[in-house]
């Protein structure tokens, strides 16, 4: 599913706010945070829904939760999720379902381009909600710290682009500057061998350690959940590279040619195309125009030039 | 040395106070501090993972982030508006894109032209003074059409128009066409950026209103338009093919020229070497056919050459030959029907 520009479209928005909301949607050389739509498929249980209430919690503002029962089922059929991603312009999606055979599943998953790029299902074996810990938790839309414990997270390759989509649901966005103090959160992924993966949460105490660097505390604010990995669908590995192309404008080269005296005035180097001199439109002018007279004698000379011609021509 | 003593002593004091902010590893740990993400490849301790699982990841996420966070106080603080910043380093972790990365707009063919020939857009005033109405109106927009009504409350008939023509729908027209012809031409833009082909369009050319190039291109494709392509078409005389731009295309049975591409300059310097190759080692061709049938002919020549400036040997032969001399051959006598004399009157058979 190709989609073209939205601008490009022949119909023209009729209304201007109809007109920015088509711009909002284009493609942007640099994107802003990711929103994320969470869903409830068929059945679910009481734990799925806790559960993605909880992360949705943890990805708050940049995320929207259905509270209605849909019939989603992505590995069967994405084109719901597909099609929901493109009007809410969503590029993240969990969806929390329940069955005998998969017992509290969740899928998380994302899209490029309103398709579906990777899915990863997750079976939530043990789960303990947010509100169970009775403690203080930390303000909403902090940009946690991630850490991925375990060796597995770099050997398998389903793990691998688990470690990726985990990062891009929580990292928020790319950042110039973070306060000190505002680093209060920890989301730590620990997988082992046996395709267990321990999401655990905490906040950070900062205590006092006779140095500048603070000695770290962690306190336990969750949630806390067991998953096990069950089905995937990733992405193929041209349309994965595809997806992750960075354009031009974002990438940060050394600007070349600038230089800074020692005034502290910026110097620049630039280099000149070569000059087309034969388009060169010179100055019209009355005083070089040639005088009827003078057109005359040039006229005359140039008879006077042609008869000495031809009659050399003729001795000859 | 006393002195050095005591203060050593008492710094010792004060670190044991504090719990340490090392951390001991087996392996480094794989920071990306941009994204505030590390990633511990450490064998995990499955024995402690199994028996007190969160005690056991409490404090291995603490370790990590102890170690994690050591990284982070390492870069350069920044003070903004009272809060002590830290400016964190390009993320090295790549992360898919949620729309894939857009393409330059296409020119439409005014700003190609413009960019061609240097023409910036320069910005009006949205409020133009009006010396008649003398108030400031709107360029347009709001109050625009107000403004212009207001103004244009009589128009007056130019002597070269029907004095009953109706200025105001005359104006109005005008003005729908105008609006047509900018959505016509906005729709070709889209077209051209999206490479659809799209007829040509103009006047409809009807009989009376036609050009002569209309017309000399109607019955050029006319004349071409046969089974034959045209090929045993009378031509009228001073008739000439219609030419110009886009007509070639029109004719059936004209194929497009294609200019070749421009060589590269290695091609181009081959073809020259080649070319001259051919010419410095020219050897004349030889073909056995037409040597040999040239060489039979020459023969023929020189037999018949031989056989006229051959003199028959007198006496004998002579009483026996009867007809030409130059005839000879093993041929079959001809009975008296002999040869036909050309320079007679009616040639004919030769009568006795």
């Amino acid at each position: 599913m190709n989609k073209m520009p939205v601008m490009q479209r022949i119909k023209k928005p009729t209304t201007r706010k109809g007109k920015k909301v088509l711009l909002a949607k284009e493609p942007k050389p640099v994107e802003g945070p990711k929103q994320c739509l969470f869903m409830q498929g068929r059945h679910p249980s009481e734990r799925t829904r806790k559960l993605l209430k909880d992360i949705y919690d943890l990805k708050k503002p940049d995320a929207a939760y259905f509270t209605r029962k849909n019939d989603i089922v992505p590995f069967e059929d994405a084109s719901l999720i597909e099609k929901l991603c493109d009007k809410k312009d969503a590029a993240l999606f969990g969806v929390g379902s329940h069955s005998k055979k998969r017992p509290h599943n969740i899928i998380l998953g994302r899209t490029f381009n309103y398709s579906i790029l990777d899915m990863i299902e997750l079976g939530a074996e043990n789960f303990k909600a947010m509100s169970e810990f009775q403690n203080m938790k930390v303000l909403a839309g902090l940009k946690p710290c991630l850490l991925f414990n375990g060796p597995a997270w770099d050997l398998n390759q389903d793990l691998k682009r688990l470690k990726s989509l985990f990062t891009d649901f929580f990292y928020r966005e790319k950042v110039e500057t973070i306060r000190l103090q505002g680093l209060e959160h920890v989301l730590s992924f620990t997988a082992t061998d046996d395709g267990m993966i321990y999401l655990r949460s905490y906040r950070i105490q900062l205590k006092k350690s006779g140095q500048r660097t603070p000695r770290v505390e962690l306190e336990e604010i969750g949630p806390s959940i067991d998953f096990k990995l069950r089905r995937t669908k990733l992405a193929a590995d041209d349309l994965f590279k595809e997806a992750c192309r960075i354009p031009r404008e974002a990438k940060s080269g050394v600007k070349k040619n600038i230089s800074r005296d020692p005034f502290g005035s910026k110097l620049g180097r630039i280099h000149m195309g070569k000059q087309d001199v034969s388009k060169l439109q010179t100055r019209k002018m009355k005083g070089l125009k040639k005088t009827a007279e003078e057109k005359k004698q040039m006229l005359q000379k140039k008879k006077k030039a042609k008869k000495a011609a031809s009659q050399a021509e003729a001795q000859a | 040395m006393d002195i050095v003593n005591q203060i050593l002593e008492r710094e010792q004091k004060k670190s044991e106070k504090y719990k340490p902010i090392t951390v001991e590893k087996h392996l480094e740990l794989e920071f990306d501090v941009g994204t505030l993400l590390a990633f511990d490849s450490n064998d995990l301790d499955t024995k402690s993972l199994s028996s007190k699982k969160d005690t056991y990841l409490q404090s291995l996420t603490r370790d990590n982030t102890q170690l994690l966070l050591n990284k982070v106080w390492e870069l350069p603080t920044e003070r903004i508006d009272e809060a002590v910043v830290v400016r964190l380093p390009q993320p090295t972790t790549i992360l898919p894109r949620a729309k894939p990365v857009p393409k330059p707009k296409p020119l439409t063919k005014w700003q190609e032209f413009a960019k061609a020939k240097g023409i910036t857009k320069k910005k009006k005033d949205k409020l133009e003074w009006d010396e008649q109405l003398q108030k400031w109106v709107p360029l347009y927009g709001f109050k625009k059409a107000a403004a212009e009504k207001e103004k244009n409350w009589l128009i007056e008939v130019p002597q070269n128009v029907n004095p009953m023509t109706d200025m105001y729908e005359k104006k109005a027209t005008e003005k729908s066409e105008k609006v047509s012809k900018n959505e016509l031409q906005r729709l070709k833009n889209i077209a051209r950026a999206r490479k659809v082909k799209i007829p040509r369009v103009g006047i409809p050319v009807t009989s009376d209103k036609a050009s002569a190039t209309q017309l000399a291109t109607a019955a050029t494709v006319a004349k071409a338009s046969t089974a034959s392509l045209g090929k045993f078409q009378d031509k009228l005389p001073k008739e000439k093919d219609a030419r110009g731009k886009g007509i070639h295309e029109l004719i059936p049975g004209k194929e497009r020229k294609r200019k070749a591409p421009i060589p590269t300059p290695q091609a181009e310097r081959e073809n020259n070497l080649s070319m001259i190759d051919k010419i410095l080692n020219k050897r004349p061709k030889i073909d056995i056919e037409k040597a040999v049938s040239k060489h039979i002919n020459d023969e023929q020549l020189q037999r018949s050459e031989e056989k006229k400036n051959f003199k028959p040997p007198k006496g004998k032969r002579k009483a026996a030959g009867k007809g030409n001399v130059t005839n000879f051959s093993a041929k079959k006598p001809k009975g008296g029907r002999g040869q036909r004399n050309p320079s007679k009157k009616n040639p004919g058979r030769k009568r006795r």
